[in-house]
């Protein structure tokens, strides 16, 4: 760029003259097309107003978990305390135990989750009585329609007292246990409730990715005298791998979002210390107390938005050398 | 070749068996806590709070049904969720496809930049507070609004669309239409909108899934009862255990009236979830060709 301020000789001018001659006919070339597609930006404006409104305005708001925000002032007229909230979350007595919840919960919900709609496709896939299938198939999808409410209002009916589990237990003479109120079960009801309301739908992916082998491996293999567990291992496992990498890597960039209104709907007073994670805490300390301190509520949930931005930048870089197409 | 046939049959043959068992177990895991639903909700209160309920309905009754209906918030809760479904899912179709087909033209300038916007909000968001504040600088705070104008748009489902057009609209048919003098507006309209029947399916279905299951911007934004949506209402009934059954006729005793109050339970679950289950088997393959359109990108 600087060279094209040199004073030139006027054997070189006419060169010189070709990029900023290029640059202007790319503007007016650009500017045809935008007159050309103007209608293209109209039908953009409803949208781009609502992203503008419900998207971009609450970020500006964002500044709040910096500020002492009291409704009286608004966000700009309270006055700036720099990181104090974030200094008072990470220093108050029950950070680390809502940080540990909140991974341990992912963690055990992808370990949980993850592994079973591969191991389901896998068995479907080998199922040739085509009526067989599909029932599974339907059932198994049905509950993942189910709403969090109703869901979570048959894991309370199911493990109260005097419900089916209880039930089931006392035949062999154990309980009843109170499951709701004892922290150490909460985990596992959230985690394997979910996993019976997911696990079908999650292997239509997986199923989509068997459909997509090509046939002439297996019967060649069949033809070399390959059994079903060896071709599972050799033929659709390596299949199916692509796309379980993917995902996983993928799960790894939500691990601090957790499926926030049942974690809120599942939780009592007596299982708060295994079930309060981020997501419950912003809405304890704020819409839900009596004293709310959106300033602090704010700057929790930048601080969870802020990890859970470079954790998902990462997970897609990282998936994106996995496979040339990515999330963007 | 007689050999290979007989190969098979040996550990294939327990593989198979030993698969048709999993499967079976695995179908009565998933089956049988849906069968015992709505067998607890035919049963009589009493059956089904000393647990004499196992498979099929003991003392037979519409007790919990009646009770249901009998209840003012129910219904009044259906009515309104079934407005937030369909007008919010109207809009959310509209505003997907206004953001989608023009995001799909190849060299629209700019365009870049603007699918960067939405991409961004993917990943980074104001979070739940500064957005409560911006619904109430707005006026929205307990009106019908704010259950559908904060949710007018998911921009994944934008991605997903804007995919869709890209992969089915050929450029051709754009080239010759403008030839013919059409303009982008009538193009959209007239060629694009009638071309994408499943996709236009997929995102009705996804929303209006959305909006009929959302509980939680109802129990922030809206306090008045009478604008509560169905799952709202749910929630007080089956998670906070409040409702009010003394207008269920002559249940006085304190124990009868708890009995009930279980049962009721179970027929609420029934009710909540039988026409989802209903219309589910028929919308199925929209759901199916949803999470593969999905899974193109993301």
């Amino acid at each position: 760029m600087q060279a094209q301020e040199l004073p030139l000789s006027p054997a070189e001018a006419p060169a010189a003259n070709i990029p900023a001659y290029r640059r202007t006919s790319r503007w007016k070339h650009m500017r045809k097309s935008i007159r050309r597609d103007w209608q293209l930006y109209v039908l953009l404006m409803p949208p781009l107003i609502y992203l503008a409104i419900f998207k971009y305005w609450p970020m500006y708001g964002v500044q709040i978990a910096f500020r002492n925000f009291n409704p009286v002032d608004g966000i700009s007229g309270s006055p700036w305390v720099g990181l104090r909230h974030f200094e008072r979350f990470v220093t108050s007595y029950n950070f680390w135990t809502i940080m540990e919840n909140t991974l341990v919960l992912n963690i055990y919900q992808l370990a949980a989750g993850f592994p079973l709609p591969i191991v389901l496709a896998l068995a479907l896939n080998y199922v040739r009585r085509q009526s067989f299938k599909k029932t599974v198939q339907m059932v198994s999808y049905a509950p993942h329609f189910i709403s969090t409410v109703v869901m979570c209002g048959i894991i309370l009916q199911f493990v109260a007292p005097i419900g089916l589990i209880n039930n089931l237990l006392g035949m062999i003479g154990i309980g009843p246990i109170f499951f709701m109120n004892e922290p150490q079960y909460w985990k596992s009801i959230y985690v394997w409730s979910g996993v019976w309301q997911n696990v079908g739908f999650g292997c239509i992916i997986y199923l989509a990715a068997l459909a997509g082998i090509d046939p002439t491996l297996h019967e060649a293999a069949i033809v070399d005298g390959a059994n079903k567990l060896q071709r599972i291992r050799d033929i659709d496992l390596p299949g199916i791998i692509p796309v379980a990498i993917i995902l996983f890597i993928l799960n790894l960039g939500t691990l601090l979002d957790t499926g926030f209104e049942k974690v809120l709907l599942l939780q009592n007073a007596l299982n708060l210390r295994t079930s309060e994670t981020i997501d419950t805490y912003v809405y304890h300390v704020s819409l839900a107390s009596n004293f709310p301190q959106f300033s602090l509520a704010a700057a929790v949930g930048l601080f969870k938005a802020v990890i859970g931005l470079i954790l998902i930048v990462s997970a897609n870089q990282i998936a994106r050398r996995f496979r040339a197409t990515s999330l963007w | 070749m007689d050999h290979v046939s007989i190969r098979d049959g040996g550990s294939d043959r327990a593989f198979t068996i030993i698969n048709y068992i999993i499967l079976t177990v695995f179908l009565l895991i998933i089956l049988y806590p849906l069968i015992y639903i709505v067998s607890a909700s035919l049963s009589s209160a009493r059956a089904v709070t000393s647990g004499d309920v196992w498979l099929w309905p003991v003392e037979f009754t519409w007790d919990g049904y009646d009770a249901i209906f009998k209840n003012n918030m129910l219904l009044t809760g259906f009515k309104n969720s079934l407005f937030y479904t369909i007008v919010g899912t109207t809009l959310n179709v509209v505003l997907t496809l206004l953001a989608a087909y023009p995001l799909a033209r190849k060299n629209l300038v700019g365009g870049g930049f603007i699918m960067m916007l939405f991409v961004f909000t993917l990943l980074f968001s104001g979070g739940l507070i500064p957005t409560y504040l911006v619904v109430q600088d707005l006026g929205l705070l307990n009106t019908r609004w704010a259950l559908i104008l904060p949710t007018a748009l998911s921009v994944w489902n934008v991605i997903i669309t804007t995919t869709f057009f890209r992969a089915t609209i050929p450029d051709e048919l754009l080239d010759a239409a403008h030839l013919d003098g059409c303009n982008d507006f009538r193009f959209l309209k007239d060629v694009v909108i009638p071309l994408s029947g499943p996709i236009i399916a997929v995102n009705a279905l996804f929303y209006a899934i959305g909006h009929w299951n959302q509980y939680f911007f109802a129990l922030i934004y809206v306090t008045d009862q009478s604008l509560y949506p169905l799952q709202l209402v749910l929630r007080e009934i089956l998670i906070e255990n409040r409702i009010d059954i003394s207008m269920v006729g002559d249940v006085q005793d304190l124990v009868r009236r708890q009995n009930l109050r279980e049962l009721l339970k179970y027929s609420l679950i029934v009710v909540a979830t039988a026409p989802l289950l209903v219309v589910y088997p028929f919308v199925q393959k929209h759901f199916v060709r949803g999470v593969l359109i999905g899974s193109l990108k993301g």
